[in-house]
């Protein structure tokens, strides 16, 4: 069987500096994969790579989603192929209800699928449901998106917009910074209950705490730009007690 | 006002231009070689208003020619639609309309600058007088043709504890120009002076507004955002003075502008002339670009590039369109707003 994502020998370079070298790593549909590293491995560069943001030069490889090459398409395109990215910082976008943003982006998306508008009031009735779940105030939708939002907030809308999009990959990077303890659980719960067999997650972090909460099924090293090491969960505490030195000299 | 005198002459030597410091972005001595002859009568049909869905009593003025006053009487309520109208065939003409609003009373201005013929130049002369605690909304739409020149100046007069709100939405011509001069006691009055311009290709619009603040306690508070893209140019000139003695005036101005394209252009002259003691006044002024980093947030949730900047500028317009108070008039100014937007500006 294909894996759901599949990245072959993948280099990519921002304003002339190599960031991505020749990274190979495939995620089944059904599996959470944790990506760790240190800081500057390129791990928020993946995750840009791969949702198309401008300024990100793929030099080399490939990049399959179910098998059609996600490279080639415009972001919005791959975000209605189902690649969410849940943002480290998500962006405030001022005047605009966060319901209405969300409205606009399930319809587009849909639209790209060739399928009907979602309805207002099942919109609504979708929305109420998933909010409750993330322990998200619904008046707090009809203000301007993420404006005036503390970082936790912001973490858990981004789990809303995925919990109401439906992504077949979602990439979450670094939804634990900024969380307290309180928060985090509720992030974590929201996302444990998106785990489904048609759905595979990336989870980039830089510490090991976000993945007691949210168990990966593989973790993987990225140092210099290409993963250096797989294992289980347990490779995680590993890296927690030991730190990501050994590691510097295999990305060398 | 020499631009009223050039039509009435003929004489293009009398139009304002570059030398004059207050026209040097709009210079129409420059532009015009000769004068477009005095425009006829007009007998044939029009097409409706762009409030023609709002309730009103509807005041038409077509190549000049309409009533010359509207008098609103003490206590009274009216929603007017004044409808100024360049027709097929206009050439040149001045509009002159003086508006009284009596004591307590309440008006609803509906104005349209509507320009269905070619290569007009047409001038608007207003004079809106509020007496005491009068209420007035305008609302002006202008709706030229890409040929032609468009200028309206209305000379504002407030009253004691009277209140004047005005929002301007403009989508340019060759030239257009919407001046608001506005008299302002002091004296518990107040003073709300918005406006919007969406520009594409290479239409040019100025919104230019003074006010003067002669006696204590006034509020003036004025937001004009723009969005210019193309070879268009916006201009924006406004200038808040605030006499001797004229003390506790609170007086708060915001103009800012996205250029959606590097031939676009955006000109702007905020000015506070402030010759009295303990007043709170501030002005804000940005030009800038959209934002790219909120464009690939809302692509990465699958919103394309088109409709992306779409939402994007009505949230950044609607803040101003969110003023008005008609509700009416409101509907109108956002479906306006879309419907720029629908044709990407």
């Amino acid at each position: 069987m294909t894996a759901l994502l599949s990245i072959r020998d993948l280099s990519a370079r921002v304003e002339e500096k190599e960031i991505l070298s020749n990274l190979s790593l495939d995620v089944p549909s059904g599996e959470v994969h944790a990506i760790m590293g240190p800081n500057g491995a390129g791990k928020s560069t993946l995750s840009y790579v791969l949702t198309g943001r401008p300024g990100y030069e793929v030099t080399n490889g490939s990049v399959t989603l179910a098998g059609e090459d996600l490279l080639e398409l415009e972001p919005s395109e791959r975000a209605a192929r189902g690649v969410f990215l849940s943002f480290q910082y998500p962006l405030e976008i001022p005047g605009v209800p966060a319901l209405t943003f969300l409205r606009t982006a399930l319809n587009a998306q849909r639209k790209a699928r060739g399928e009907a508008e979602i309805a207002a009031p099942d919109f609504l009735r979708l929305v109420r449901a998933k909010a409750a779940a993330l322990k998200i105030d619904f008046d707090m939708l009809k203000r301007a998106l993420n404006v005036g939002f503390s970082g936790g907030e912001k973490k858990r809308m981004e789990i809303l917009q995925m919990a109401v999009l439906e992504p077949k990959l979602a990439i979450l990077d670094e939804t634990d910074s900024g969380l307290d303890i309180d928060a985090m659980r509720i992030v974590a719960e929201g996302v444990n209950a998106l785990r489904s067999p048609d759905r595979g997650m990336l989870i980039i972090t830089h510490y090991q705490r976000l993945l007691d909460y949210i168990r990966p099924d593989r973790v993987h090293v990225l140092a210099g730009g290409r993963i250096v090491a797989s294992g289980g969960p347990e490779l995680a505490h590993q890296l927690e007690a030991e730190g990501y030195d050994r590691y510097a000299s295999l990305a060398a | 006002m020499s631009l009223a005198r050039a039509i009435e002459t003929g004489d293009v030597a009398l139009l304002p231009s570059r030398r004059d410091e207050e026209w040097r972005w709009t210079d129409l001595r420059g532009l015009i070689r000769a004068a477009p002859p005095p425009s006829p009568e007009w007998d044939g049909p029009l097409a409706p208003g762009p409030f023609s869905g709002v309730e009103a009593e509807e005041v038409l003025i077509v190549n000049g020619r309409g009533p010359d006053r509207i008098a609103v009487g003490p206590g009274e309520r009216r929603t007017v639609a004044l409808r100024l109208i360049a027709a097929p065939n206009a050439g040149s003409h001045l509009s002159r309309l003086a508006i009284t609003v009596g004591e307590g009373a309440e008006l609803t201005l509906l104005e349209s600058h509507e320009g269905a013929g070619e290569a007009y130049l047409t001038a608007g002369d207003l004079t809106i007088d509020l007496a005491p605690g009068a209420r007035v909304e305008r609302i002006v739409m202008g709706v030229e043709s890409e040929s032609g020149v468009a200028v309206s100046i209305a000379k504002v007069r407030a009253a004691p504890s009277a209140r004047f709100e005005q929002t301007v939405l403009v989508s340019g011509a060759r030239r257009e120009r919407v001046e608001t001069v506005v008299e302002h006691p002091g004296a518990g009055a107040s003073v709300r002076l918005d406006g919007v311009y969406l520009l594409a290709d290479r239409r040019h619009s100025d919104i230019t507004t003074v006010v003067t603040h002669a006696g204590v306690d006034g509020v003036t508070d004025q937001l004009v955002k723009g969005v210019v893209d193309g070879q268009a140019r916006g201009v924006f000139q406004g200038r808040i003075v605030v006499a001797r003695g004229a003390d506790q005036t609170d007086a708060r101005m915001g103009h800012h502008a996205l250029i959606l394209s590097d031939r676009a252009e955006v000109d702007a002259k905020p000015e506070l002339e402030i010759f009295a003691d303990d007043v709170a006044c501030a002005h804000g002024n940005t030009i800038g670009a959209l934002d790219e980093e909120a464009l690939f947030y809302a692509a990465q949730r699958g919103i394309p590039p088109d409709e992306a900047r779409a939402l994007l500028i009505q949230a950044y317009v609607g803040e101003v369109v969110d003023r008005i108070a008609h509700e009416g008039a409101r509907d109108v100014a956002r479906a306006w707003v879309a419907q720029r937007m629908g044709g990407s500006l």
